[in-house]
Protein backbone atom coordinates (compact mmCIF):
# COMPACT_ATOMS: atom_id res chain seq x y z
CA UNK A 1 0.00 0.00 0.00
CA UNK A 2 1.18 3.46 -0.82
CA UNK A 3 2.51 5.50 2.09
CA UNK A 4 0.85 8.70 0.94
CA UNK A 5 -2.35 8.83 -1.04
CA UNK A 6 -3.56 12.08 -2.54
CA UNK A 7 -7.16 11.09 -3.02
CA UNK A 8 -9.03 13.10 -5.68
CA UNK A 9 -8.24 16.46 -4.12
CA UNK A 10 -10.03 19.52 -5.49
CA UNK A 11 -9.46 23.08 -4.27
CA UNK A 12 -11.66 26.11 -4.80
CA UNK A 13 -10.71 29.61 -3.79
CA UNK A 14 -13.45 32.10 -2.98
CA UNK A 15 -13.73 34.40 -5.99
CA UNK A 16 -13.29 38.12 -5.54
CA UNK A 17 -16.40 40.34 -5.55
CA UNK A 18 -18.98 37.74 -6.39
CA UNK A 19 -17.38 36.19 -9.48
CA UNK A 20 -18.06 32.80 -7.97
CA UNK A 21 -15.57 30.29 -6.66
CA UNK A 22 -12.40 29.70 -8.59
CA UNK A 23 -11.32 26.13 -9.05
CA UNK A 24 -7.54 25.97 -8.67
CA UNK A 25 -7.15 22.28 -9.42
CA UNK A 26 -9.53 19.38 -9.76
CA UNK A 27 -9.41 15.70 -8.87
CA UNK A 28 -5.68 15.46 -8.29
CA UNK A 29 -5.01 11.83 -7.57
CA UNK A 30 -1.73 9.99 -7.11
CA UNK A 31 0.22 7.86 -4.67
CA UNK A 32 3.69 8.11 -3.22
CA UNK A 33 5.43 4.94 -2.09
CA UNK A 34 7.62 4.75 0.97
CA UNK A 35 11.11 6.06 0.23
CA UNK A 36 10.09 7.67 -3.03
CA UNK A 37 11.03 11.18 -4.14
CA UNK A 38 8.17 12.65 -6.14
CA UNK A 39 8.23 16.15 -7.59
CA UNK A 40 5.35 18.15 -8.97
CA UNK A 41 6.17 20.52 -11.80
CA UNK A 42 3.83 23.09 -13.28
CA UNK A 43 3.44 26.74 -14.16
CA UNK A 44 3.08 29.29 -11.38
CA UNK A 45 -0.45 29.43 -10.07
CA UNK A 46 -1.36 25.83 -10.91
CA UNK A 47 -1.84 25.24 -7.20
CA UNK A 48 1.30 23.21 -6.49
CA UNK A 49 2.02 24.97 -3.25
CA UNK A 50 -1.64 24.83 -2.27
CA UNK A 51 -1.60 21.06 -2.76
CA UNK A 52 1.57 20.80 -0.68
CA UNK A 53 -0.06 22.87 2.07
CA UNK A 54 -3.11 20.60 1.95
CA UNK A 55 -0.87 17.57 2.44
CA UNK A 56 0.84 19.40 5.31
CA UNK A 57 -2.55 20.10 6.87
CA UNK A 58 -2.03 23.86 6.68
CA UNK A 59 -4.90 24.24 4.20
CA UNK A 60 -8.06 22.20 3.75
CA UNK A 61 -9.12 20.55 0.51
CA UNK A 62 -12.52 21.49 -0.93
CA UNK A 63 -13.07 17.89 -1.95
CA UNK A 64 -11.11 14.70 -1.49
CA UNK A 65 -8.53 13.97 1.16
CA UNK A 66 -5.03 12.94 2.12
CA UNK A 67 -4.34 9.45 3.41
CA UNK A 68 -1.03 8.88 5.18
CA UNK A 69 -0.11 5.37 6.23
CA UNK A 70 -3.72 4.24 5.92
CA UNK A 71 -5.17 7.10 7.96
CA UNK A 72 -6.77 10.28 6.74
CA UNK A 73 -4.91 13.40 7.89
CA UNK A 74 -6.58 16.79 8.11
CA UNK A 75 -4.42 18.72 10.58
CA UNK A 76 -0.70 19.51 10.67
CA UNK A 77 1.51 17.05 12.49
CA UNK A 78 5.07 15.96 13.09
CA UNK A 79 4.65 13.15 10.56
CA UNK A 80 4.77 15.74 7.76
CA UNK A 81 7.45 18.43 7.89
CA UNK A 82 7.68 21.27 5.42
CA UNK A 83 10.76 23.00 4.05
CA UNK A 84 9.45 26.41 3.03
CA UNK A 85 10.44 28.54 0.09
CA UNK A 86 10.91 31.52 2.42
CA UNK A 87 12.67 29.33 5.01
CA UNK A 88 10.18 30.30 7.77
CA UNK A 89 12.81 30.28 10.48
CA UNK A 90 12.05 32.04 13.75
CA UNK A 91 14.18 35.20 13.47
CA UNK A 92 14.55 35.60 17.25
CA UNK A 93 16.15 32.17 17.60
CA UNK A 94 19.63 31.15 16.49
CA UNK A 95 20.10 28.47 13.83
CA UNK A 96 20.78 26.01 16.64
CA UNK A 97 17.67 26.99 18.57
CA UNK A 98 15.53 26.81 15.44
CA UNK A 99 16.50 23.15 15.03
CA UNK A 100 16.37 22.46 18.74
CA UNK A 101 12.78 23.62 19.13
CA UNK A 102 11.76 21.09 16.46
CA UNK A 103 13.78 18.28 18.02
CA UNK A 104 12.30 18.96 21.44
CA UNK A 105 8.84 18.85 19.96
CA UNK A 106 9.50 15.61 18.06
CA UNK A 107 11.17 13.77 20.96
CA UNK A 108 9.56 15.13 24.11
CA UNK A 109 10.95 12.36 26.32
CA UNK A 110 14.60 12.92 25.49
CA UNK A 111 16.96 14.41 28.01
CA UNK A 112 18.71 17.70 27.42
CA UNK A 113 22.05 16.13 26.60
CA UNK A 114 20.62 13.72 24.07
CA UNK A 115 18.70 16.53 22.38
CA UNK A 116 21.83 18.69 22.14
CA UNK A 117 23.92 15.87 20.68
CA UNK A 118 21.21 15.10 18.15
CA UNK A 119 20.88 18.77 17.13
CA UNK A 120 24.64 19.02 16.71
CA UNK A 121 24.62 15.94 14.51
CA UNK A 122 22.19 17.62 12.09
CA UNK A 123 24.09 20.92 12.26
CA UNK A 124 27.18 19.03 11.14
CA UNK A 125 25.26 17.09 8.49
CA UNK A 126 24.09 20.21 6.68
CA UNK A 127 27.44 21.98 7.11
CA UNK A 128 26.29 24.65 9.52
CA UNK A 129 29.03 24.07 12.06
CA UNK A 130 30.54 27.40 13.07
CA UNK A 131 27.40 29.36 12.19
CA UNK A 132 24.96 27.56 14.45
CA UNK A 133 24.81 30.36 17.00
CA UNK A 134 23.94 33.05 14.50
CA UNK A 135 20.44 34.26 13.97
CA UNK A 136 18.87 33.75 10.52
CA UNK A 137 19.27 37.44 9.65
CA UNK A 138 23.05 36.97 9.86
CA UNK A 139 23.00 33.97 7.48
CA UNK A 140 22.92 33.85 3.70
CA UNK A 141 19.90 32.38 1.90
CA UNK A 142 21.75 29.13 1.33
CA UNK A 143 22.71 28.83 4.98
CA UNK A 144 19.18 29.64 6.08
CA UNK A 145 17.75 26.87 3.95
CA UNK A 146 20.33 24.49 5.40
CA UNK A 147 18.77 25.28 8.76
CA UNK A 148 15.34 24.65 7.23
CA UNK A 149 16.46 21.29 5.86
CA UNK A 150 18.13 20.27 9.13
CA UNK A 151 14.99 21.22 11.04
CA UNK A 152 12.80 19.12 8.78
CA UNK A 153 15.12 16.10 8.54
CA UNK A 154 15.80 16.10 12.30
CA UNK A 155 12.12 15.51 13.03
CA UNK A 156 12.27 12.33 10.89
CA UNK A 157 8.77 12.77 9.49
CA UNK A 158 7.02 10.09 7.46
CA UNK A 159 6.88 12.52 4.56
CA UNK A 160 9.08 15.51 3.83
CA UNK A 161 7.36 18.29 1.94
CA UNK A 162 9.64 20.64 0.02
CA UNK A 163 7.96 23.80 -1.23
CA UNK A 164 10.26 25.27 -3.92
CA UNK A 165 13.04 25.05 -1.35
CA UNK A 166 15.78 26.50 -3.54
CA UNK A 167 13.86 29.22 -5.37
CA UNK A 168 15.26 32.03 -3.24
CA UNK A 169 18.87 30.86 -3.29
CA UNK A 170 21.46 32.08 -5.79
CA UNK A 171 22.14 29.66 -8.64
CA UNK A 172 25.61 28.52 -7.60
CA UNK A 173 24.72 27.79 -4.00
CA UNK A 174 21.51 26.17 -5.18
CA UNK A 175 23.44 23.47 -7.03
CA UNK A 176 25.56 22.71 -3.99
CA UNK A 177 22.59 22.41 -1.65
CA UNK A 178 20.66 20.32 -4.16
CA UNK A 179 23.49 17.79 -4.15
CA UNK A 180 23.57 17.87 -0.37
CA UNK A 181 19.87 17.15 -0.38
CA UNK A 182 20.48 14.17 -2.69
CA UNK A 183 23.07 12.90 -0.23
CA UNK A 184 20.81 13.41 2.79
CA UNK A 185 17.95 11.72 1.03
CA UNK A 186 20.11 8.75 -0.02
CA UNK A 187 21.30 8.39 3.58
CA UNK A 188 17.89 8.63 5.22
CA UNK A 189 15.66 7.18 2.49
CA UNK A 190 12.95 9.64 3.42
CA UNK A 191 9.74 9.87 1.46
CA UNK A 192 9.69 13.27 -0.22
CA UNK A 193 7.11 15.33 -2.05
CA UNK A 194 8.52 18.46 -3.64
CA UNK A 195 7.02 21.17 -5.79
CA UNK A 196 9.12 23.27 -8.11
CA UNK A 197 9.13 24.94 -11.49
CA UNK A 198 12.80 24.20 -12.01
CA UNK A 199 12.92 21.29 -14.46
CA UNK A 200 16.60 20.50 -13.88
CA UNK A 201 16.10 20.41 -10.16
CA UNK A 202 13.19 18.01 -10.61
CA UNK A 203 15.22 15.63 -12.79
CA UNK A 204 18.26 15.72 -10.52
CA UNK A 205 16.32 14.89 -7.40
CA UNK A 206 13.23 12.87 -8.27
CA UNK A 207 12.18 9.31 -8.88
CA UNK A 208 8.96 10.49 -10.47
CA UNK A 209 7.75 13.80 -11.78
CA UNK A 210 4.09 14.77 -11.72
CA UNK A 211 3.12 17.25 -14.42
CA UNK A 212 0.29 19.70 -13.80
CA UNK A 213 -1.68 21.57 -16.45
CA UNK A 214 -2.39 25.29 -16.05
CA UNK A 215 -4.84 26.89 -13.65
CA UNK A 216 -7.76 27.46 -13.41
CA UNK A 217 -9.01 23.93 -13.08
CA UNK A 218 -5.48 22.57 -13.25
CA UNK A 219 -5.24 18.82 -13.46
CA UNK A 220 -2.56 16.26 -12.97
CA UNK A 221 -1.77 15.34 -16.58
CA UNK A 222 0.80 12.59 -16.20
CA UNK A 223 3.47 11.17 -14.01
CA UNK A 224 6.79 10.34 -15.62
CA UNK A 225 9.54 8.20 -14.25
CA UNK A 226 13.06 9.62 -14.14
CA UNK A 227 15.11 6.84 -15.68
CA UNK A 228 18.52 8.37 -14.99
CA UNK A 229 20.31 5.97 -12.63
CA UNK A 230 21.45 7.06 -9.19
CA UNK A 231 23.67 8.28 -7.71
CA UNK A 232 23.25 11.45 -9.72
CA UNK A 233 25.22 14.63 -9.61
CA UNK A 234 24.78 17.81 -11.61
CA UNK A 235 27.92 17.01 -13.54
CA UNK A 236 27.10 13.47 -14.60
CA UNK A 237 23.47 14.34 -15.14
CA UNK A 238 23.93 16.79 -17.99
CA UNK A 239 25.87 14.25 -20.05
CA UNK A 240 23.35 11.48 -19.60
CA UNK A 241 21.20 10.91 -22.73
CA UNK A 242 18.11 10.16 -20.63
CA UNK A 243 18.43 13.58 -19.00
CA UNK A 244 18.21 15.39 -22.32
CA UNK A 245 15.24 13.30 -23.38
CA UNK A 246 13.27 13.82 -20.17
CA UNK A 247 14.09 17.51 -20.07
CA UNK A 248 12.86 17.97 -23.62
CA UNK A 249 9.71 16.03 -22.86
CA UNK A 250 8.88 18.12 -19.79
CA UNK A 251 9.60 21.43 -21.50
CA UNK A 252 7.44 20.47 -24.49
CA UNK A 253 4.76 19.58 -22.00
CA UNK A 254 5.01 22.88 -20.15
CA UNK A 255 5.09 24.96 -23.32
CA UNK A 256 2.44 23.28 -25.49
CA UNK A 257 0.87 20.12 -24.24
CA UNK A 258 -0.24 21.40 -20.84
CA UNK A 259 -2.55 23.82 -22.64
CA UNK A 260 -3.80 21.22 -25.09
CA UNK A 261 -4.57 18.71 -22.40
CA UNK A 262 -6.27 21.48 -20.49
CA UNK A 263 -8.49 22.22 -23.49
CA UNK A 264 -9.43 18.57 -23.75
CA UNK A 265 -10.43 18.64 -20.11
CA UNK A 266 -7.44 16.79 -18.78
CA UNK A 267 -6.65 13.12 -18.97
CA UNK A 268 -9.08 10.54 -17.74
CA UNK A 269 -7.72 10.16 -14.25
CA UNK A 270 -8.63 6.54 -13.84
CA UNK A 271 -6.62 5.46 -16.87
CA UNK A 272 -3.56 7.45 -16.03
CA UNK A 273 -0.58 5.36 -15.14
CA UNK A 274 3.03 6.13 -14.69
CA UNK A 275 4.57 6.77 -18.05
CA UNK A 276 8.05 5.54 -18.66
CA UNK A 277 8.71 7.80 -21.58
CA UNK B 1 32.81 49.85 9.70
CA UNK B 2 36.01 51.38 8.37
CA UNK B 3 38.25 53.97 9.98
CA UNK B 4 36.97 56.95 8.00
CA UNK B 5 33.40 56.17 9.02
CA UNK B 6 34.42 55.92 12.63
CA UNK B 7 36.20 59.28 12.58
CA UNK B 8 33.19 60.91 10.91
CA UNK B 9 30.90 59.43 13.52
CA UNK B 10 33.07 60.58 16.40
CA UNK B 11 33.15 64.09 14.93
CA UNK B 12 29.37 64.11 14.59
CA UNK B 13 29.06 63.01 18.18
CA UNK B 14 31.37 65.77 19.32
CA UNK B 15 29.24 68.35 17.51
CA UNK B 16 26.08 67.03 19.14
CA UNK B 17 27.59 67.20 22.62
CA UNK B 18 28.92 70.74 22.11
CA UNK B 19 25.57 71.99 20.76
CA UNK B 20 23.77 70.28 23.59
CA UNK B 21 25.96 71.99 26.20
CA UNK B 22 25.46 75.28 24.38
CA UNK B 23 21.68 74.91 24.68
CA UNK B 24 22.08 74.40 28.41
CA UNK B 25 24.28 77.44 28.88
CA UNK B 26 21.92 79.64 26.85
CA UNK B 27 18.94 78.38 28.82
CA UNK B 28 20.57 78.99 32.20
CA UNK B 29 21.76 82.46 31.18
CA UNK B 30 18.25 83.32 29.96
CA UNK B 31 16.84 82.03 33.21
CA UNK B 32 19.33 83.96 35.35
CA UNK B 33 18.76 87.19 33.43
CA UNK B 34 15.04 86.92 34.02
CA UNK B 35 15.39 86.52 37.75
CA UNK B 36 15.34 89.46 40.07
CA UNK B 37 18.14 89.52 42.62
CA UNK B 38 17.08 88.41 46.03
CA UNK B 39 16.55 91.11 48.57
CA UNK B 40 17.43 90.16 52.11
CA UNK B 41 17.04 86.43 51.58
CA UNK B 42 13.55 86.89 50.09
CA UNK B 43 13.25 86.12 46.42
CA UNK B 44 10.97 88.15 44.22
CA UNK B 45 9.48 86.34 41.24
CA UNK B 46 11.03 83.10 40.02
CA UNK B 47 14.05 81.79 41.90
CA UNK B 48 17.20 81.79 39.82
CA UNK B 49 19.33 78.80 38.84
CA UNK B 50 21.70 79.39 41.73
CA UNK B 51 18.93 79.32 44.32
CA UNK B 52 17.54 76.13 42.79
CA UNK B 53 20.99 74.54 42.66
CA UNK B 54 21.51 75.43 46.30
CA UNK B 55 18.19 73.84 47.20
CA UNK B 56 18.99 70.79 45.06
CA UNK B 57 22.28 70.33 46.87
CA UNK B 58 20.47 70.55 50.19
CA UNK B 59 17.79 68.04 49.15
CA UNK B 60 20.21 65.64 47.53
CA UNK B 61 22.69 65.62 50.38
CA UNK B 62 20.04 64.20 52.70
CA UNK B 63 17.41 62.58 50.50
CA UNK B 64 15.96 60.07 52.95
CA UNK B 65 15.04 62.06 56.06
CA UNK B 66 11.53 61.77 57.43
CA UNK B 67 10.35 64.47 59.83
CA UNK B 68 6.64 63.90 59.87
CA UNK B 69 3.82 64.17 57.40
CA UNK B 70 4.83 67.31 55.50
CA UNK B 71 8.60 67.10 55.74
CA UNK B 72 10.18 64.16 53.95
CA UNK B 73 13.32 63.91 51.82
CA UNK B 74 13.03 63.81 48.05
CA UNK B 75 14.30 60.22 48.06
CA UNK B 76 11.48 59.16 50.37
CA UNK B 77 8.91 60.93 48.19
CA UNK B 78 10.33 59.33 45.05
CA UNK B 79 10.24 55.92 46.72
CA UNK B 80 6.53 56.37 47.44
CA UNK B 81 5.82 57.39 43.87
CA UNK B 82 7.93 54.60 42.37
CA UNK B 83 6.32 52.07 44.71
CA UNK B 84 2.85 53.04 43.47
CA UNK B 85 4.16 53.02 39.94
CA UNK B 86 5.61 49.52 40.24
CA UNK B 87 2.42 48.05 41.71
CA UNK B 88 -0.06 49.73 39.37
CA UNK B 89 2.09 49.43 36.30
CA UNK B 90 3.01 45.77 36.82
CA UNK B 91 -0.58 44.77 37.42
CA UNK B 92 -1.72 46.72 34.35
CA UNK B 93 1.03 45.24 32.20
CA UNK B 94 0.17 41.67 33.14
CA UNK B 95 -3.51 42.23 32.47
CA UNK B 96 -2.82 44.15 29.25
CA UNK B 97 -0.42 41.59 27.82
CA UNK B 98 -2.75 38.73 28.68
CA UNK B 99 -5.80 40.43 27.14
CA UNK B 100 -3.73 41.67 24.23
CA UNK B 101 -2.54 38.17 23.37
CA UNK B 102 -6.10 36.85 23.51
CA UNK B 103 -7.43 39.66 21.34
CA UNK B 104 -4.51 39.34 18.96
CA UNK B 105 -5.07 35.64 18.49
CA UNK B 106 -8.81 35.92 17.88
CA UNK B 107 -9.47 38.60 15.24
CA UNK B 108 -13.22 38.43 15.84
CA UNK B 109 -12.78 39.32 19.51
CA UNK B 110 -10.23 41.94 18.50
CA UNK B 111 -12.68 43.69 16.22
CA UNK B 112 -15.52 43.33 18.72
CA UNK B 113 -13.47 44.82 21.57
CA UNK B 114 -11.68 47.45 19.53
CA UNK B 115 -14.55 49.97 19.66
CA UNK B 116 -14.56 49.93 23.45
CA UNK B 117 -10.79 50.10 23.70
CA UNK B 118 -10.82 53.13 21.42
CA UNK B 119 -13.44 54.83 23.63
CA UNK B 120 -11.64 54.01 26.89
CA UNK B 121 -8.15 54.88 25.64
CA UNK B 122 -8.47 58.69 25.43
CA UNK B 123 -9.99 59.02 28.91
CA UNK B 124 -7.59 60.75 31.26
CA UNK B 125 -6.76 58.20 33.96
CA UNK B 126 -7.53 60.89 36.56
CA UNK B 127 -11.16 60.92 35.47
CA UNK B 128 -11.53 57.52 37.14
CA UNK B 129 -10.30 58.86 40.48
CA UNK B 130 -13.72 59.59 42.04
CA UNK B 131 -14.96 56.12 41.13
CA UNK B 132 -11.92 54.50 42.68
CA UNK B 133 -12.15 56.64 45.80
CA UNK B 134 -15.80 55.70 46.15
CA UNK B 135 -15.34 51.97 45.54
CA UNK B 136 -11.94 51.30 47.16
CA UNK B 137 -12.33 53.91 49.93
CA UNK B 138 -8.56 54.21 50.21
CA UNK B 139 -6.79 57.12 48.60
CA UNK B 140 -3.40 55.38 48.28
CA UNK B 141 -4.93 52.46 46.42
CA UNK B 142 -7.04 54.80 44.35
CA UNK B 143 -3.79 56.39 43.15
CA UNK B 144 -2.42 52.95 42.30
CA UNK B 145 -5.57 52.27 40.31
CA UNK B 146 -5.09 55.54 38.41
CA UNK B 147 -1.62 54.29 37.46
CA UNK B 148 -3.22 51.01 36.46
CA UNK B 149 -5.66 52.79 34.15
CA UNK B 150 -2.97 55.02 32.68
CA UNK B 151 -0.70 52.12 31.73
CA UNK B 152 -3.31 49.64 30.56
CA UNK B 153 -4.34 50.82 27.10
CA UNK B 154 -1.06 51.44 25.27
CA UNK B 155 0.24 48.00 26.25
CA UNK B 156 -3.08 46.33 25.47
CA UNK B 157 -3.43 47.95 22.06
CA UNK B 158 0.19 47.31 21.08
CA UNK B 159 0.16 43.69 22.25
CA UNK B 160 -3.06 42.95 20.37
CA UNK B 161 -1.65 44.58 17.26
CA UNK B 162 1.70 42.81 17.61
CA UNK B 163 0.17 39.37 18.11
CA UNK B 164 -2.40 39.94 15.38
CA UNK B 165 0.31 40.76 12.86
CA UNK B 166 2.61 37.82 13.62
CA UNK B 167 3.64 36.30 10.32
CA UNK B 168 1.49 33.31 9.36
CA UNK B 169 4.71 31.34 8.71
CA UNK B 170 5.76 31.26 12.35
CA UNK B 171 2.35 30.00 13.41
CA UNK B 172 2.43 27.41 10.62
CA UNK B 173 5.75 26.10 11.87
CA UNK B 174 4.44 25.87 15.40
CA UNK B 175 1.41 23.91 14.26
CA UNK B 176 3.59 21.57 12.17
CA UNK B 177 5.70 20.99 15.27
CA UNK B 178 2.57 20.49 17.38
CA UNK B 179 3.93 22.81 20.07
CA UNK B 180 1.93 22.80 23.29
CA UNK B 181 0.09 26.06 23.88
CA UNK B 182 2.53 27.05 26.61
CA UNK B 183 5.56 26.56 24.37
CA UNK B 184 3.71 28.22 21.52
CA UNK B 185 3.05 31.22 23.78
CA UNK B 186 6.55 31.55 25.19
CA UNK B 187 8.64 30.39 22.25
CA UNK B 188 6.69 31.83 19.34
CA UNK B 189 3.89 34.29 20.11
CA UNK B 190 5.52 36.41 22.82
CA UNK B 191 8.97 36.63 21.18
CA UNK B 192 7.39 37.39 17.81
CA UNK B 193 5.26 40.17 19.27
CA UNK B 194 7.90 41.31 21.78
CA UNK B 195 9.03 44.42 19.87
CA UNK B 196 5.42 45.68 19.67
CA UNK B 197 4.73 44.73 23.30
CA UNK B 198 7.82 46.54 24.58
CA UNK B 199 6.90 49.60 22.51
CA UNK B 200 3.54 49.54 24.29
CA UNK B 201 5.16 49.07 27.69
CA UNK B 202 7.40 52.04 27.00
CA UNK B 203 4.48 54.33 26.15
CA UNK B 204 2.67 53.03 29.22
CA UNK B 205 5.46 53.75 31.68
CA UNK B 206 5.64 57.27 30.30
CA UNK B 207 1.96 57.94 30.77
CA UNK B 208 2.00 56.25 34.18
CA UNK B 209 4.79 58.57 35.35
CA UNK B 210 2.85 61.56 34.05
CA UNK B 211 -0.33 60.41 35.78
CA UNK B 212 1.27 59.66 39.16
CA UNK B 213 2.24 63.30 39.73
CA UNK B 214 -1.29 64.51 39.14
CA UNK B 215 -2.81 61.67 41.16
CA UNK B 216 -0.56 62.42 44.13
CA UNK B 217 -1.47 66.09 43.99
CA UNK B 218 -5.09 65.03 44.38
CA UNK B 219 -4.74 62.39 47.07
CA UNK B 220 -2.06 64.17 49.11
CA UNK B 221 0.10 62.68 51.82
CA UNK B 222 3.14 61.25 50.02
CA UNK B 223 4.92 61.08 46.69
CA UNK B 224 6.65 63.56 44.37
CA UNK B 225 3.30 64.90 43.15
CA UNK B 226 2.28 65.74 46.67
CA UNK B 227 5.74 67.18 47.34
CA UNK B 228 5.35 69.63 44.43
CA UNK B 229 1.95 70.72 45.65
CA UNK B 230 3.07 71.02 49.26
CA UNK B 231 6.08 73.14 48.36
CA UNK B 232 3.82 75.34 46.28
CA UNK B 233 1.62 75.83 49.30
CA UNK B 234 4.74 76.76 51.25
CA UNK B 235 5.68 79.10 48.39
CA UNK B 236 9.00 77.27 48.11
CA UNK B 237 9.36 77.72 44.36
CA UNK B 238 12.97 76.61 44.25
CA UNK B 239 11.86 73.27 45.70
CA UNK B 240 9.11 73.12 43.10
CA UNK B 241 11.57 73.68 40.27
CA UNK B 242 13.97 71.16 41.73
CA UNK B 243 11.13 68.62 41.98
CA UNK B 244 10.12 69.27 38.36
CA UNK B 245 13.67 68.54 37.23
CA UNK B 246 13.80 65.41 39.38
CA UNK B 247 10.54 64.13 37.86
CA UNK B 248 12.02 64.68 34.41
CA UNK B 249 15.26 62.87 35.21
CA UNK B 250 13.48 59.87 36.74
CA UNK B 251 11.19 59.74 33.69
CA UNK B 252 14.20 59.62 31.40
CA UNK B 253 15.80 56.83 33.45
CA UNK B 254 12.59 54.78 33.31
CA UNK B 255 12.44 55.30 29.56
CA UNK B 256 16.09 54.33 29.12
CA UNK B 257 15.36 51.01 30.78
CA UNK B 258 12.80 50.31 28.10
CA UNK B 259 15.10 51.42 25.32
CA UNK B 260 17.49 48.72 26.51
CA UNK B 261 14.71 46.16 26.76
CA UNK B 262 13.56 47.06 23.24
CA UNK B 263 17.07 46.44 21.95
CA UNK B 264 17.19 43.07 23.69
CA UNK B 265 13.97 41.78 22.16
CA UNK B 266 14.30 43.24 18.68
CA UNK B 267 15.02 40.99 15.72
CA UNK B 268 15.47 41.36 11.99
CA UNK B 269 13.62 39.05 9.65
Amino acid sequence: MALLKIDFVTKYFAGSNGTGDLCVFRDVHFNIEKGEFVTMVGHSGCGKTTLLNIIAGLETPSKGGIILDGKEVTDPGLDRMVVFQNFSLMPWLTAYENIRIAVRAAYPKWERQRIDEYVQQYIDMVGLAGSEHKRPAALSGGMRQRVGLARAFAVQPKVLLLDEPFAQIDALTRGVIQEELVRMWMATKNTVFMVTHDVDEAILLSDKIALMTDSPEARLAEIIEVTVPRPRSRETLIDHPEYTRIRKYIIHFLVERSRKIQEQGGMAVADRTVLAI
Amino acid sequence: MNGIDRVAKAKERQKVIISSLLFLVVFILFWQLNTKPSVGGKTEGLPGPLAVAERAWEMLSDPFYDRGANDKGIGVQLAYSLGRLVVGYSAASIVAIFLGVVLGLYPTLYRAANTYVQILKPISPLAWMPLFLYTIKDSAWAAVMVIFMSSLWPTLANTAFGVNSIKRDYLNVSSLLQLSWLRRLFKVILPAAAPAIVAGLRISIGSAWIAIVAAEMLIGGTGVGYFVWNEWNNLQLNSVIFAILTIGVVGVLLDLGFVRLAKAVSYTE
